[in-house]
């Protein structure tokens, strides 16, 4: 029977069945669990308990949801204007650049106050420069974005390497990093934060620009669903020639839908660089620019789906260290594993499912009446 | 009205198991609270020509995706040569003896016609032994059925006729007992329905059961042995066509009477009346240097209706888009509006409207919509940079659904609500919606492709009225249309493009649809 035309109540699309991928995910994890000899439900708390358990654990997850969100949302906007950006990774590390730039040269000088919304706007013009070449060059040249965006990860990293051994590296030592940024213009961290209003909680790499990522989401439902511009993106996106009939640029629509993607993958940098490192480092972004292809995916490129999709992604990257860490038995590449059989479940194999469920629906749904 | 539903009761106890290919009982389906079939009941003999007619969404395509294994029904049952059977899927339709030519082919332009016939039904692991086989079937089908087609012809080098004919020999070399056939002559020129036509009759006569599901009265009427009506999904009438005319059968389709009528102008415009169109030299070629456009010469004056006539692909689309600003003109140039346009200067679609030029495309699916946006948002599609629309850039969505109410009870879009995806509309509501949209901001130019394509005869007459309203406001209006039905009933004056060219022009009382028919073909020199 075919079902992939018959409509669920939303509440079965978004939540049940998204719930059923990771529970089968969950499950073929456990059976590789039980073959090296680790007891499954054991393993499931620990990675849970490390993720949840405590306010330390729940602060590391958080910090990696917010890569998360961000190159998420850098892979939606684009996919919205059926695009394909590819290129998060390299579009953060320049960003990176830009961010560091700022923080280098104006650090000494003017108040953090000030210096931050510098560096978060260098942040993201400098993700959304990277963005433009790619592009520029799908518009008007033909070249397809998924080639020139994953060459441009190869050429941004090939770049900051340069910059960084010859040009930015901090005098008097081996490491290729700049020097650190003034003590008093870092990103405040989460801790810092709350402390201003009497609570307590324990130092971790989780910082403000966690509210600057829920804000883009916020602000990039707002920008696709309810501007004008957003409807030029969509309808580019849907059907190039309705755009043409309706007086829209399909080709300019490209060219700023990759920026504005570049820009928001720019906010890795605000969260690893102003907020974490307080130096640029080499490969900062540590693959969060692919892993957000997969995020946007499982979260349908929608924002609250990205948050959700976020929040599990830095479950288990949590939850993941925690039980490497925990049970020696459990390497690093099996963890790996893991978060792979979970992508597989939710993303690849999202709709293996749904006939199930559909069928399950027809017999147990709610008798409308009328049927004649 | 005739309605004789004595031979459905008459049949319904000696079903002998092998008088009808098709016999459906009682079937019915509904998506959420629509009804799109209810109680249905068909039975076609072997060996005849069976017509379905029903205006759009009365649940012809419903019916017939059942039959196909689209979609299952919610209740009844389907025999085929009087066996029960289940159809699940269209495979199992094809295993049952069921081909069906859709009105879009399904085929892949860059093989040939051999390997589209034996696409999927290869019964070797080599091909090559699969192509021996399958070109000899093919000769075969073609000697009995009269159905010639070069088997090494790229598909995308074929006329659509012969597509067509491809389709037919798929489903033929597929052991198709029952062929269904959706909306056959859309696309095809008078001449080339006829051909299809004596193809059909050359099946029935071998035994083969035709459906054909059509809007066209006169194609019922010409080759159909008998013919069911349906209505709000529902069978109203089973008829031999024999018994029944085009009226009646209009009648019973649409649940009311019909009167039709010629729009022309009575009086002759005065010569003083000012071109709103003026077209000078306009050429347009395509990626491999063929003209699109020849040297086009034209002009429509204020408050009058010129049709363009011609086999869809000829032009006519070329032209609506270089008019409405969509595709810059290669050279030559055109006023329109008072605005002159050329290659040096264009002028683009989001001008043009301001301008009030406006558009309603010929492909509504492609340009005149987005199937996955709401009907609201399609409803502002071209006119969203108004204030009322987007202010400082946030769209007004209570405006704009606002809008969407009033174009679609203008045009009696149903059903009315602007929240519905485009695309679950059926394509005659979308054209009503599209139209709305464009006749709403009073043109005084207006470019119009394909008005009624697809759209139920009910609103054809709205439509038209709405169009002709138009003139008489003392719009231009450039008309593109394949229906020549449509062509003759509206235009003051009618064009008819072959190959990039404008090839004859008459005036709208003086034509009749056998020159124009051969004037399509660019025959009519030779034959006059």
């Amino acid at each position: 029977m075919n079902t992939s035309n018959i409509t669920l109540p939303a509440w079965l699309d978004i939540v049940i069945i998204p719930l059923l991928n990771i529970a089968l995910a969950l499950l073929c994890a456990g059976f590789i669990l039980l073959l090296i000899g680790v007891n499954p439900v054991e393993a499931v708390g620990i990675m849970l308990n490390g993720a949840f358990g405590y306010d330390e654990g729940v602060g590391y997850t958080l910090y990696y949801t917010t890569n998360f969100i961000f190159t998420g949302l850098a892979v939606a906007v684009a996919f919205h204007a059926n695009l394909f950006n590819i290129g998060g990774e390299g579009q953060a590390y320049i960003a990176g650049l830009g961010a560091a730039l700022v923080f280098l040269a104006f650090d000494s000088s003017l108040p953090a106050l000030i210096l931050i919304p510098f560096g978060i706007l260098a942040s993201a013009l400098f993700g959304a420069l990277w963005a433009f070449i790619p592009g520029f060059l799908q518009a008007y040249r033909g070249s397809h974005v998924v080639i020139t965006t994953i060459m441009f990860n190869f050429i941004a990293s090939a770049l900051m390497v340069y910059l960084l051994v010859n040009i930015l590296i901090k005098p008097g030592q081996m490491s290729p990093e700049t020097r650190y940024f003034e003590v008093t213009t870092w990103l405040p961290k989460m801790h810092e934060f709350v402390a201003l209003f009497g609570y307590n909680i324990t130092k971790t790499p989780l910082n403000l620009s966690f509210f600057l990522a829920l804000l883009c989401c916020v602000l990039v439902w707002i920008y696709i669903w309810r501007t004008r511009w957003g409807y030029e993106l969509r309808t580019a996106g849907f059907s190039e020639t309705a755009a043409l009939y309706a007086g829209i640029q399909p080709k300019r629509v490209v060219v700023i839908t990759m920026c504005l993607s570049g820009a928001l993958a720019g906010g890795v940098a605000v969260n690893e660089i102003m907020g974490v490192n307080h130096r640029l480092i080499m490969n900062f972004p540590a693959g969060y620019g692919f892993t957000g292809i997969a995020v946007s995916l499982m979260g349908r490129n929608h924002p609250v789906g990205i948050i959700m999709a976020s929040l599990l992604f830095g479950v288990l990257y949590q939850g993941g260290a925690e039980l490497a860490f925990e049970i020696p038995l459990i390497t690093r590449e099996l963890v790996v594993a893991i978060q792979g059989l979970i992508i597989l479940f939710c993303g690849a194999l999202a709709l293996m499912l749904r006939p199930l469920v559909v069928r399950a629906y027809l017999v147990f749904r709610p008798v409308t009446g009328g049927h004649a | 009205m005739v309605q004789s539903e004595q031979k459905v009761s008459s049949t319904h106890s000696s079903t002998s198991s092998s008088q009808f290919a098709i016999e459906l009982r009682n079937i019915s389906k509904s998506f959420g609270a629509v009804h799109a079939n209810q109680n249905i009941d068909l039975q076609v003999e072997r060996g005849t020509i069976h017509g379905i007619v029903g205006e759009n969404g009365a649940g012809k395509s419903t019916l017939m995706s059942i039959l196909y294994g689209f979609y299952q029904a919610d209740s009844g049952s389907i025999h085929i040569n009087g066996n029960h059977i289940q159809i699940n899927s269209s495979r199992e339709a094809i295993d049952a003896g069921i081909g069906m030519v859709h009105q879009h082919f399904m085929l892949v332009d860059t093989f040939s016609v051999l390997e589209n016939v034996m696409l999927g039904a290869e019964e070797h692991s080599l091909l090559k032994h699969s192509a021996i086989d399958a070109r000899k079937e093919l000769q075969r089908l073609s000697d009995t059925y009269q159905l010639s087609v070069n088997p090494d012809s790229l598909v995308e080098n074929l006329q659509v006729g012969e597509q067509q004919r491809t389709e037919i020999l798929k489903a033929l070399y597929r052991k198709a007992e029952i062929l269904i056939l959706d909306e056959p002559t859309g696309v095809l020129t008078p001449q080339e329905a006829d051909q299809l036509f004596a193809v059909l009759q050359a099946l029935k006569e071998q035994g083969v059961t035709v459906i054909l599901i059509t809007h066209k009265l006169r194609e019922i009427m010409d080759i159909t042995d008998t013919v069911s009506v349906l209505r709000q999904g529902q069978m109203v009438s089973h008829l031999n066509t024999a018994d029944t005319s085009m009226q009646a059968l209009a009648e019973l389709m649409v649940g009311r009477k019909l009167d039709t009528q010629n729009h022309q102008r009575v009086d002759a415009l005065p010569s003083e009346t000012p071109n709103r169109i003026e077209v000078f030299d306009l050429c347009l070629r395509n990626a491999a240097g063929q003209y699109r456009l020849d040297h086009i010469n034209l002009n429509v004056k204020s408050g009058e209706i010129v049709g363009v006539a011609g086999v869809a692909g000829n032009g006519q689309s070329a032209l609506l888009e270089v008019l409405a600003g969509i595709v810059p003109p290669e050279s030559g140039r055109f006023i329109i509006n008072g605005r002159e346009v050329s290659v040096s200067d264009p002028v683009d679609p989001r001008q043009m409207r301001q301008m009030r030029v406006n558009h309603v495309p010929e492909d509504r699916l492609k340009l005149g919509l987005v199937k996955a946006f709401t009907a609201a948002e399609s409803s502002v599609l071209g006119y969203l940079h108004q204030d009322k629309f987007s202010w400082r850039g946030l769209l007004q969505l209570s405006s704009i659904k606002a809008m969407c109410r009033r174009l679609m009870d203008s045009f009696d879009v149903r059903p009315g609500n602007p929240n519905l995806k485009s695309a679950s509309f059926s394509g005659g509501n979308q054209q009503k919606l599209i139209l709305a949209r464009e006749l709403d901001k009073k043109p005084e130019v207006l470019l119009v492709g394909q008005p009624t394509r697809g759209v139920d005869i009910g609103a054809i007459e709205l439509i038209h009225q709405k169009i002709v309203d138009m003139r008489d406001e003392g719009c231009a209006i450039l008309l593109v249309s394949v229906e020549l039905d449509e062509i003759l009933a509206l235009s003051d004056r009618i064009v008819v493009m072959f190959e990039g060219r404008i090839v004859a022009e008459v005036t709208g009382s003086e034509a009749d649809k056998t020159t124009l028919g051969l004037m399509m073909a660019n025959a009519h020199e030779r034959a006059a």
